[in-house]
């Protein structure tokens, strides 16, 4: 088997008494959609805060194509080709969606101790800019200030800022929160067009959603790995169905 | 846009053929260079407090270092402004530099203390310098040398910091747009966001602060040329807090807001002390009012696209 | 030299006691509610006031401490409901603009109502003598030593009532954990008043005591609320005992570094430099401390929170 894009092995996270995440190891291989699913509180936003740096695991190791990325900053792993939607939209209300998406190709653009020519200026931070706000569907909304933007779009341009850095691997926390029957399903679509050109980790309520899109499924209960497999062997899986779906799907 | 500019020229180039024609004009002509210095220092404020959601309590910290480096530099008998303002400005980048090394890995209340600590630390070390005048401050025998220009002489005093100002804010204005500024205002609003996008944010605010400092201490240096004088007082807290008071005033995170912030409580707080000696009665509660209801500033009044103020300091 | 040293250290807790009062109240209300208080300094020059007002007019300065607390006291709980109350969901920079105001307007009220000259305080006549320890060794005002009892005295009581009571226990939770005190149904404003209230007991017992020793007059809360800020940051905010430990040590510092830096640096370098820069260099002693701390413990030596 080729040697997976992003691999997390036996990674452990405490937070006084409370154990996090426990024990958990995953492989995530080029251009594949693994799905983390699971209860409330099962750890899946800490697992990824750990994966994209912002919170440092206990014990254990991630590792990116093979080089070890556990001890790096998010700045660091954001150049190494981590990306991270928020599941909370995290985005500059200020800013114009352009300039939300330019600030993010900007960060992989070289430094930005550039002091004097306006950013809105270089063709080089604009056009993939653009180019990314089209992909998620949202070139006509570029002059609006993100503020602005309905909750879907506001979803959509988050999406948009993790494309734009063109990663290799995207963490998607609950891309889906709160939309709409119709919007969630045209994120859907969006996703599984996006799939085949960047590995995607998703956590996702949203069954359906799950079901369509992942390549893979692991469900992630009180921290630990319960059960990974495809989606019919999810869906079969008793202990999977007693911990998880018996209660929070139907 | 271009018409105020000019307008905002026009009136800044007449100012001193008003004040000749006014009785006192030396007084008038003096109290507009004052305004001219302040809008500097406020506008460097503005860059990292407007721009950059950085709160620093002591700001004026960096005015006082720079007059002090003038009026040191002048008490040995070095007089040039070629080696006296570099020496002032790099003393600021230094300070800077260092101390924004600890308060920038902080933020929020911390930020706050720690600014207002290390520029009370600067001020009690003037304090205790008594070879330069201790608590009672140091008089500037001779200006600063600057070529054929006569600082000595009011109007041209006061064109050099008019031209200063507008390089101020041709600086800010560009750099606010470029790559460096957006990375600063995306800073304030959502530093988290911006780590996770990849930017190392901790350089570019140090960068941004040791920026403002440096400007801020361009004021200073017309500050100890306008009054051949410095004192500790000019680094005093209460200083720096007139200085946040003045970019609130105008219109955080604007470009011509602290120019009219600086202008407005320095006439505000002339006018005052004219009527009454107990004038700060007056003006604690009006800044107390201004931050409960004109949280815009009088920029607002102007433009009213311009946008709504920053939101809360995220860090 | 002993002497020396021995006052100089009860000098230097003299003055940690006093910025303990100061901070204890001031790193609790930062804790739970993360707000920015700078008026807090106005409180202790109030009190003070208040102490050199009431002395004047019942000719006591014993009658006249529990009478200018309770005021203080009284004055922080109408501050913080008319004024503070109203920016907790604000951003720092609207509590650092509207207590800056609220500093201005203070320092010119004591003006209006007391002049512009400073007020004197006399000792307490039972406490104006000097007490002799080691057999006339050492030589310290009683007065002094009465300020370091008061203050640790606070100091216990403060530790039983955050350790010992069903409010203390409230208070540590609230500056470990806001959100948390709240969702158990506590009414986390009335709790943050009471806070606030004895806080501004606390500043205005720590005037009333300084009134004695220092010259009362506008502006003189200012100089003590930035070093307050300097425990709190060496402490940690929230942290009562970070506030006892770091008062003291920046009292301590600040009192022996002004005292003795110049005499060490005289026998090291030559003497016409020591006294230039001796005096500048203790000036800065206690930030340089600061900085190192805050280099090595970004959250200060005793971190309350943990959410």
């Amino acid at each position: 088997m080729a040697e997976p894009l992003l691999e997390v092995r036996s990674l452990r996270k405490r937070f006084g008494g409370l154990t996090a995440t426990d024990d958990v190891s995953l492989r995530l291989h080029e251009g594949e959609l693994l799905a983390i699913i699971g209860p409330n509180g099962a750890g899946k936003t800490t697992l990824i805060a750990q994966l994209q740096g912002e919170l440092r695991p206990d014990s254990g190791a991630i590792l990116l194509s093979g080089a070890e990325i556990t001890h790096l900053s998010p700045p660091e792993r954001a150049h190494r080709g981590v990306a991270r939607s928020f599941q909370i939209t995290s985005i500059f209300p200020d800013f114009t969606a352009l300039e939300n998406v330019a600030m993010a190709v900007q960060a992989h653009a070289g430094h930005s101790f550039r002091f004097f020519r306006p950013a809105a200026s270089e063709p080089e931070l604009v056009e993939p800019a653009a180019a990314a706000l089209a992909r998620v569907g949202l070139a006509q909304r570029a002059a609006v200030p993100a503020q602005a933007l309905a909750h879907g779009e506001k979803r959509q341009l988050e999406l948009a800022m993790a494309l734009a850095a063109k990663p290799k691997v995207m963490l998607l926390d609950e891309p889906m929160a709160g939309m709409g029957r119709l919007e969630s399903e045209r994120m859907v679509a969006l996703l599984d067009s996006l799939k085949r050109d960047v590995s995607i980790l998703l956590i996702e309520h949203d069954m359906d959603a799950v079901f369509a899109l992942a390549d893979r499924i692991a469900v992630l209960v009180y921290g630990r790995i319960i059960a990974t497999g495809s989606a019919d062997q999810i869906r079969r899986d008793p202990a999977v169905r007693e911990a998880y779906l018996g209660e929070g799907h139907g | 846009m271009r018409a105020t500019v000019l307008a905002a020229l026009a009136i800044a180039a007449v100012v001193p053929l008003v004040t000749a024609g006014l009785g006192g004009g030396e007084f008038y002509l003096g109290f507009a260079t004052r305004i001219v210095i302040f809008a500097i220092a406020a506008t460097s404020l503005n860059l990292i407090l407007g721009y950059g959601g950085l709160v620093s309590l002591g700001h004026a910290a960096f005015f006082g270092l720079a007059a002090y480096g003038v009026g040191i530099l002048a008490a040995h008998g070095v007089d040039t402004a070629a080696i006296q303002w570099p020496v002032a400005l790099a003393a600021c980048a230094v300070f800077a530099a260092v101390t924004g090394l600890v308060v920038l890995r902080t933020s929020g209340i911390y930020f706050i203390m720690i600014t207002l600590a290390f520029a009370q630390m600067l001020y009690f070390l003037f304090v205790s310098l008594r070879q330069y005048g201790g608590d009672d401050g140091l008089t500037i025998a001779t200006r600063s040398r600057l070529g054929p220009i006569d600082l000595g002489e009011p109007v041209v005093l006061y064109y050099l910091s008019v031209l200063c100002l507008v390089g101020s804010l041709w600086f800010c204005h560009r750099l606010v747009a470029s790559r460096f500024g957006m990375v600063i205002r995306g800073a304030r609003t959502n530093t988290r966001r911006m780590a996770a996008l990849g930017f190392p944010v901790f350089r570019y605010q140090l960068v941004a602060f040791v920026l403002a400092g440096v400007m801020c201490g361009v004021a200073g240096i017309l500050q100890a040329n306008l009054t051949q004088f410095v004192s500790p007082s000019y680094m005093a807290w209460a200083r720096s807090g007139e200085l946040i008071v003045m970019v609130v005033l105008g219109g955080m995170g604007t470009l011509f807001g602290p120019v009219l912030g600086a202008a407005a409580l320095l006439i505000l707080e002339e006018v005052l002390a004219d009527w009454t000696v107990h004038w700060m009665l007056y003006l604690g509660p009006i800044i107390v009012l201004i931050v409960l209801f004109a949280k815009r500033g009088l920029i607002g009044l102007f433009d009213r696209r311009s946008p709504p103020p920053a939101g809360g300091h995220h860090g | 030299m002993l002497e020396l040293l021995v006052s100089q250290a009860l000098n230097g807790i003299q003055l940690g006691v006093l910025l303990f009062l100061m901070a204890a109240g001031l790193t609790l209300v930062l804790g739970i509610m993360n707000v920015v208080n700078l008026a807090h300094g106005s409180l202790y020059m109030v009190g003070a006031y208040l102490a050199a007002q009431m002395t004047a007019v019942t000719g006591s300065f014993l009658l006249a401490l529990p009478m200018a607390v309770l005021a203080t006291l009284v004055l922080g709980l109408v501050l913080e409901v008319a004024t503070l109350r109203t920016l907790y969901q604000r951003d720092h920079l609207d509590q650092v603009l509207l207590t800056f105001g609220l500093i201005l307007f203070f320092n010119e009220v004591v003006r209006v109502i007391w002049g512009p000259t400073a007020l004197f305080v006399p000792v307490p006549e039972a406490l104006d003598q000097e007490l002799e320890f080691l057999d006339g060794e050492i030589i310290y005002p009683a007065y002094r030593l009465a300020i370091i009892a008061v203050g640790l005295a606070v100091a216990a009581f403060l530790f039983w009532l955050i350790a010992r009571t069903r409010v203390g226990m409230l208070i540590r939770a609230g500056a470990a954990n806001r959100d948390m005190v709240a969702a158990l149904g506590v009414d986390i404003v009335r709790l943050n008043t009471l806070v606030f209230g004895l806080g501004a007991g606390l500043a205005g017992l720590a005037g009333v005591m300084a009134a004695p020793i220092l010259a009362v007059e506008s502006g003189m809360g200012d100089g003590i609320l930035i070093l307050t800020f300097v425990v709190i940051v060496i402490g940690g905010i929230g942290s009562i005992r970070g506030a006892l430990v770091a008062a003291v040590l920046i009292g301590v510092v600040d009192t022996m570094g002004r005292s003795l830096l110049p005499m060490i640096l005289r026998e090291l370098v030559d003497r016409q430099l020591a006294s230039a820069i001796g005096p500048a260099v203790a000036s800065m002693l206690i930030y340089i401390l600061m900085a190192v701390v805050l280099t090595l413990r970004p959250q200060g030596l005793f971190p309350a929170r943990t959410g």
